[in-house]
């Protein structure tokens, strides 16, 4: 039942020596050999390699000599992340093979604390999509119905926490990677401000888009998973140096001084039983004391276009690299360097990041760049003084996560538009760079979980987190039946 | 008709940082291949780049000493292109916003000052090197990644180059200069500075351009100079016969000593230029270019003029010993040892630039300014003659010994005894009748062969010109 515990609990049976690491790496290992052919969250589980860390853990806390209170516990990442000696996929068949000779900023801090890795999670290819079907490695599901997506791109860390395959999981947000699956899921998952986590390690899909964060299954653990992953870091040039003020136990609770921003533009077109749940959760808050105000964020119509535009111009330059010369899949039909660079790339990589990269290559071509690339840049800073002008009233912002709860497999693969779009509540905070969270607010009509959104302006995660766990407690909790 | 052609450089300076550009490996030359590299500058996913603050201020003080504006504001741009020894199969370098615009250096051409306009300066990474095997057979090409990541300073002229003369004084002051600041090394074989030519031709005095054709592959100065004499050549050549000039890429043969061309404008790529998102823009406050300025040593061309008002050199001396920076500095340090600074540079220019290689090693000469300084001393003060003064000086740099203990070893010292002149010469008077016969008879010249003698019997150490009074004296 351990795979039941949240950090706090896990903590405490460790500290007092109720159990070892090793018998928390035991309970979600099984869970993973017992669930995982089902929901397919995970792409590489190192059983040895788990144990052995688990093993060291217990070897440190016996001296004393434990890295933080939570020295032991396992943590899921998402395969984007550079992980050294451990394989790193990105779901790709071009990186099918490729193990990084270095560590994520991320991963270093994880490991700083103790924390352990339990396995490598599936994802979209290279974070390009939002149902984690563009995997080489297979979809992932939904622990609330097999049938159903898990969201995207970081569907394999929603999923894994979901269903209690792992207690809590990183992953990256570019366009709401993180608080789509979360909501999809059920889980708790938090997109924090552009620059709050170091980049150095994550492999990037849009740069100027993509941030790291955490998963869990309530909101302390994902903010205190968030507070060790986050930090300066002098090898990403656009990591920032703030204060991290969101510890779990520094998390305000009181709404009375609170102005909740509830922006129109947010609810159209979203289904009848999210918008009729998020209203329900507002009506609530302003009866506690919270004082709700509407507002406008006009510019939502041009966030897809604009993030289009800017993340596929990004990653057509990232994704570069990947040419079968010095790592990676090469193809051996090749006779020239040309044809080894064509055929490598049309075989290595999957339709939709090739869709991707046709696309942003097509709009920094010269003769297109001005009207497409410039002209979504421009896009972009209308989207953040749109922010800048609501924060300047409101603490923060309250969505629905998104417009519909998940989608059936398969539904949204060969219409890209329809999946594009479906990233309409999300991608603003990416553009933006300000933080996001997700929470589980319930339950539709059909037993699918529904998320809420709350945004903040840049760097105000201790507001986001204060007022997710208020919301939290006005909640039915929600589990999968797996 | 007559023609002009119109020619603008393209030089890659190295800066000669310790660390590279965006990464903290090495940039030391000639290393195992493969051996400085590390994720970041192999391109592996998930790594980013940081700006090198050594390699920003080199640049910066290398725009300065191209009087160049220091743009407040600047940034980097991704050139986006695949080949195999670039990893991440885009340059980061800087498009619309360099870090440095405008400005000029000022080269002499026939006998004549000449300002040649710089558009901009910006900075960016080198790529590696590709190998390509020499053995068909094998038809396999190696790649080397340790210049990868090396920096660079691309110095762009404006089209204000004339000939291949020009071109090969600009190339030479912008050595100067980088050598000046201490920026780059500038040694083309070791591909520490490389340059592109574009040219073309028009009418004499007309104001369009005509076809630009880009030159590549030029290894030395020479090649440069070579390249640009027979591209005039043969493009005044083409339009004389109605034929039009296309643009295109040709490259330097130095075997035939021809261009031949390489690829034309439609094969020309389109580098899908924007901004890096991995790297913020680089704001600078006029704090920091003051600072950076701060470190701006005097550069050749003030240098030169106050040699000239200081020294009372001539322009060529002083246009010769400012050069090279060590070069003036020994100098100075030879007039602060006490050495008149005519006869030092005298002695620089005639005797020592003879006898060193490569005059900014001065600094490793067996002879010391302070050593010269105290052989011009000898000779101030007669203890030697200027003669004697060549022999003691290359047994200086044989031995490293300073000249009053070679002197004092070799017994040189000048003998101003009067006395004993006045034996010698007596001696010589004996021996040649005949000659001081001819001089008494008015025939001048028998004097200095007499004087000769005289010398030659002191091994000459005799003072010549005690020797002359008295030598003259005794015959009369």
């Amino acid at each position: 039942m351990l795979y039941k515990y949240n950090f706090e609990e896990l903590a405490l049976l460790l500290e007092r020596g109720e159990v070892r690491s090793v018998d928390i790496a035991d309970s979600f290992l099984k869970r993973i050999q017992n669930y995982d052919k089902k929901i397919n969250s995970f792409i590489t589980v190192d059983e040895e390699k788990l144990y052995l860390q688990a093993e060291e853990s217990d070897a440190r806390r016996k001296k004393g000599g434990e890295l933080s209170r939570y020295d032991g516990i396992p943590i899921a990442v998402k395969d984007n992340i550079c992980t050294k000696g451990i394989k790193t996929t990105c779901a790709s068949k071009i990186l099918e093979n490729f193990i990084p000779p270095y560590n994520a900023a991320v991963y270093e801090k994880l490991k700083g604390s103790g924390f352990i890795l339990l396995g490598k999670t599936n994802m979209d290819e290279f974070a390009m999509g939002s149902t984690t079907e563009a995997s080489f490695f297979g979809p992932s599901k939904n622990p609330y119905n097999t049938e159903k997506v898990p969201g995207g791109s970081s569907g394999g860390s929603a999923a894994a926490v979901s269903a209690n395959l792992a207690p809590a999981a990183i992953g990256s947000d570019t366009g709401g990677s993180i608080r789509q699956p979360a909501a999809f899921c059920g889980v708790t998952g938090i997109k924090p401000t552009y620059g709050r986590v170091s980049r150095y390690g994550l492999v990037a899909f849009a740069s100027s888009l993509d941030q790291i964060g955490t998963f869990g299954n309530c909101v302390d653990d994902a903010a205190l998973l968030l507070s060790v992953i986050s930090g300066y870091d002098k090898r990403d040039s656009t990591s920032i140096d703030v204060e991290v003020d969101f510890h779990p136990e520094k998390l305000r609770d009181d709404l009375n001084e609170i102005v909740i921003g509830v922006p129109d533009e947010y609810f159209k077109g979203v289904s009848e039983d999210i918008r009729n749940n998020i209203e329900g959760k507002l009506k609530e808050l302003e009866v506690n004391g919270a004082k709700i105000e509407k507002i406008s964020l006009k510019y939502i119509d041009y966030a897809v276009p604009v993030y289009y535009l800017i993340a596929t111009a990004e990653a057509s330059s990232n994704l570069a690299r990947y040419d079968g010369i010095r790592y990676g899949y090469r193809s051996d039909a090749a006779s020239t360097l040309d044809e080894l660079y064509s055929k490598t790339r049309s075989e290595g990589f999957g339709k939709e990041v090739k869709r991707r990269i046709m696309l942003g290559t097509f709009s920094l071509s010269s003769g297109y760049y001005d009207a497409y690339y410039l002209k979504a840049l421009k896009g972009r800073t209308l989207i953040i003084e749109d922010f800048k002008k609501a924060f300047s009233k409101v603490d923060v912002i309250i969505t629905p996560t998104t417009t519909t709860t998940a989608y059936n497999l398969g539904e949204m693969i060969n219409d890209p538009l329809q999946m594009y779009m479906s990233d309409i509540l999300t991608i603003s905070a990416n553009l933006a760079g300000i933080p996001g969270i997700s929470i589980p607010a319930g339950l539709d009509r059909e037993g699918l979980p529904i998320g809420l959104q709350i945004m903040g302006s840049h760097f105000r995660e201790k507001k986001i987190f204060g007022l997710a766990a208020i919301i939290e407690k006005i909640c039915e909790p929600i589990h999968p039946e797996i | 008709m007559e023609y002009e052609p119109v020619i603008g450089l393209e030089v890659h300076v190295q800066l000669n940082t310790k660390t590279k550009i965006f990464c903290s490996c090495s940039t030391k030359f000639g290393s195992e291949p493969n051996s400085q590299t590390c994720p970041v500058c192999l391109g592996l996913p998930g790594v980013l780049p940081v700006l090198n603050r050594e390699a920003l201020k080199k640049g910066i003080l290398a725009g300065m000493a191209l009087n160049s504006r220091i743009s407040q504001y600047s940034k980097f741009d991704r050139k986006n292109y695949f080949y195999p020894d670039l990893p991440k199969a885009y340059q980061i370098s800087q498009f619309d916003k360099p870090i440095c615009e405008g400005g000029y250096v000022e080269i002499e051409a026939n006998n004549k000052k000449k300002k040649i306009g710089i558009t901009r300066l910006h900075l960016e990474e080198d790529a590696g090197k590709s190998i390509h095997s020499e053995d068909p057979a094998r038809n396999i090409s190696y790649v080397d990644l340790n210049r990868t990541g090396v920096p660079l300073a691309e110095i762009v002229s404006e089209p204000d180059i004339r000939s291949g003369d020009e071109a090969y004084e600009y190339l030479q002051k912008i050595k100067s200069l980088m050598k000046y600041i201490e920026a780059s090394d500038c040694n083309m074989e070791e591909g520490s500075l490389r340059c592109d030519v574009n040219i073309s031709i028009r009418k004499k005095g007309a104001s369009e351009f005509g076809e630009k054709v880009e030159i590549k592959n030029l290894n030395s100065f020479k090649a440069v100079r070579s390249a640009i004499n027979y591209e005039i050549e043969r493009q005044t050549r083409m339009i004389q016969y109605g034929n039009k000039i296309h643009q295109e890429t040709r490259l330097w043969d130095a075997d035939k000593n021809e261009t031949y061309g390489m690829r034309s404008k439609e094969d020309a790529h389109d580098y899908r230029y924007f901004p890096d998102p991995d790297l913020a823009p680089v704001i600078l406050d006029s704090a920091f270019i003051d600072e950076v300025k701060k470190e701006l040593p005097e550069l050749p061309d003030e240098k030169r003029e106050r040699f000239i008002a200081q020294y009372n050199l001539p322009q060529y001396d002083a246009g010769v010993l400012t050069s090279i920076k060590q070069l003036a500095q020994y100098f100075e340090s030879v007039v602060e040892k006490g050495a008149d600074p005519k006869k030092a540079s005298n002695w620089i220019m005639s005797e020592l630039l003879g006898k060193i290689d490569d005059a900014e090693k001065i600094d490793a000469f067996p002879v010391t300014a302070e050593m010269l300084a105290g052989l011009l001393k000898l000779i101030k003060n007669n203890t030697i003659s200027g003669k004697i003064a060549k022999k003691v000086f290359d047994e200086m740099i044989k031995t490293g010994k300073d000249a009053e203990t070679i002197v004092e070893e070799k017994g040189l010292k000048q003998v101003t005894d009067t006395a004993e002149i006045g034996s010698m010469i007596d001696r010589v008077i004996e021996n040649n009748p005949k000659s001081v016969e001819d001089y008494k008879n008015g025939t001048k010249k028998a004097l200095g062969f007499l004087v000769g003698q005289v010398m030659k019997e002191s091994k000459g150490k005799a003072n010549p010109q005690m020797v002359n009074e008295i030598l003259v004296k005794k015959l009369n």
